[in-house]
């Protein structure tokens, strides 16, 4: 009988294959995926993936962030494609917290509603 | 053994012996992302086999799942030959997953309106998941066979091979006429002309050229089996046969 032939025992390595080196950070571009959990919902972001081009990079999405629960829709993103804000402009966004105001939990209408509700069905 | 029966354990161990061999892959697949990816797919052929041995259990009177997978000789299973080849690259194991996905779709759309009632719930069911995995082989091939004079070359000389052994993806039960004549199936002749046309066109259009159909992988419906399907057997069956009766 044949010892093991499973590759992780039998390691296998074609015949003539050069060694290739690798160099740091010498690895696919990435792409960014989102998932729709249902038909007219948003795409949202859920990770990220290694692919040398879109195609690939959608089959790969697939399996990383939809094999579990539901999903009907993905899309994907090359990485720098994405336009985004600069890290130390953060301080732009920073009263935004302070404008309650400006917050709809601020306005008080819940009793104007239900007087409203309650003047229509008497 | 009746000869649907002979037919469904073809199936069957079919998904299994290809789900075990694409299953040796997880951990060392070329890219993480592929690595879950085959994972993932090779445990979807394995739930396939499942639903196919527990339908020959309840349907059909035959042991149940366990004892049908992991305690045969390698005589009486009834896989195509090309599913249990020892995979030597991963070339290889990409290019036998493009051309067997692609039969399967076709197989299991055909079965969708079989006369066995359980059998057609079945190939409905599995549809989804073959739909990914025939899309992961197409554009892998494509990839391949589009990408470095080198992966061209190694996906034409990977395709010679598994050519090698196409014959054998259609090997008739006896008196398989009755069968189709029954509506249980549309028969092997009318699946090998489909998946050819398939093929062939998609090698085409990758620029690669179809080998001719050989015949190394007849006979495994009558108990031939090539030396590789025994070692990887035993190592399915380790740990099954540690305590055969063990309940789990």
């Amino acid at each position: 009988m044949k010892s093991s032939l499973d590759p992780r025992v039998k390691r296998v390595v074609p015949e003539n294959q050069e060694t290739i080196a690798f160099k740091a950070n010498d690895h696919f571009t990435t792409y960014q995926v989102f998932t729709q959990k249902k038909t007219g919902a948003q795409h949202e972001h859920v990770g990220i993936v290694h692919a040398p081009n879109k195609e690939m990079a959608m089959l790969f999405a697939k399996e990383q962030y939809a094999r579990r629960g539901k999903v009907v829709g993905l899309w994907i993103v090359r990485t720098d494609h994405i336009f985004s804000t600069k890290h130390e402009d953060m301080d732009m966004f920073a009263s935004a917290p302070e404008k309650k105001f400006r917050d709809p939990a601020g306005f008080m209408v819940k009793d104007k509603i239900k007087a409203f509700k309650e003047n229509r069905n008497g | 053994m009746d000869n649907l029966k002979t037919l469904i354990y073809k199936l069957a161990d079919s998904q299994m012996i290809i789900g075990h061999r694409n299953s040796e892959w997880t951990g060392i697949a070329p890219i993480l992302e592929e690595d879950i990816a085959f994972a993932s797919m090779a445990q979807d052929k394995i739930g396939h086999a499942l639903a196919l041995y527990t339908l020959l259990h309840e349907n059909m009177g035959e042991e149940d799942p366990d004892t049908i997978a992991f305690s045969r000789k390698a005589s009486e299973w009834k896989n195509v030959i090309l599913a249990e080849l020892y995979t030597k690259d991963y070339g290889f194991a990409l290019i036998r997953h493009f051309l067997f996905d692609q039969l399967e779709a076709i197989r299991f759309e055909s079965l969708k309106t079989s006369t066995m009632e359980p059998l057609a719930q079945l190939a409905k069911k599995f549809s989804s998941e073959i739909k990914y995995h025939t899309m992961h082989g197409d554009i892998w091939f494509k990839n391949l066979a589009n990408g470095s004079q080198e992966s061209k070359a190694r996906v034409q000389t990977a395709l010679n091979e598994c050519f090698e052994y196409a014959n054998g993806l259609f090997e008739k039960v006896e008196d398989e006429q009755t069968l189709i004549n029954q509506g249980l199936y549309i028969g092997e002749e009318a699946l090998k002309n489909q998946w050819l046309n398939k093929i062939t066109s998609l090698v085409e259009e990758a620029g690669l050229t179809v080998a001719s159909m050989g015949d190394k992988g007849n006979g495994s419906l009558t108990g031939t089996h090539t030396e590789d399907l025994q070692p990887m057997l035993s190592e399915m069956t380790e740990v099954y046969n540690v305590e055969p009766n063990a309940q789990w």
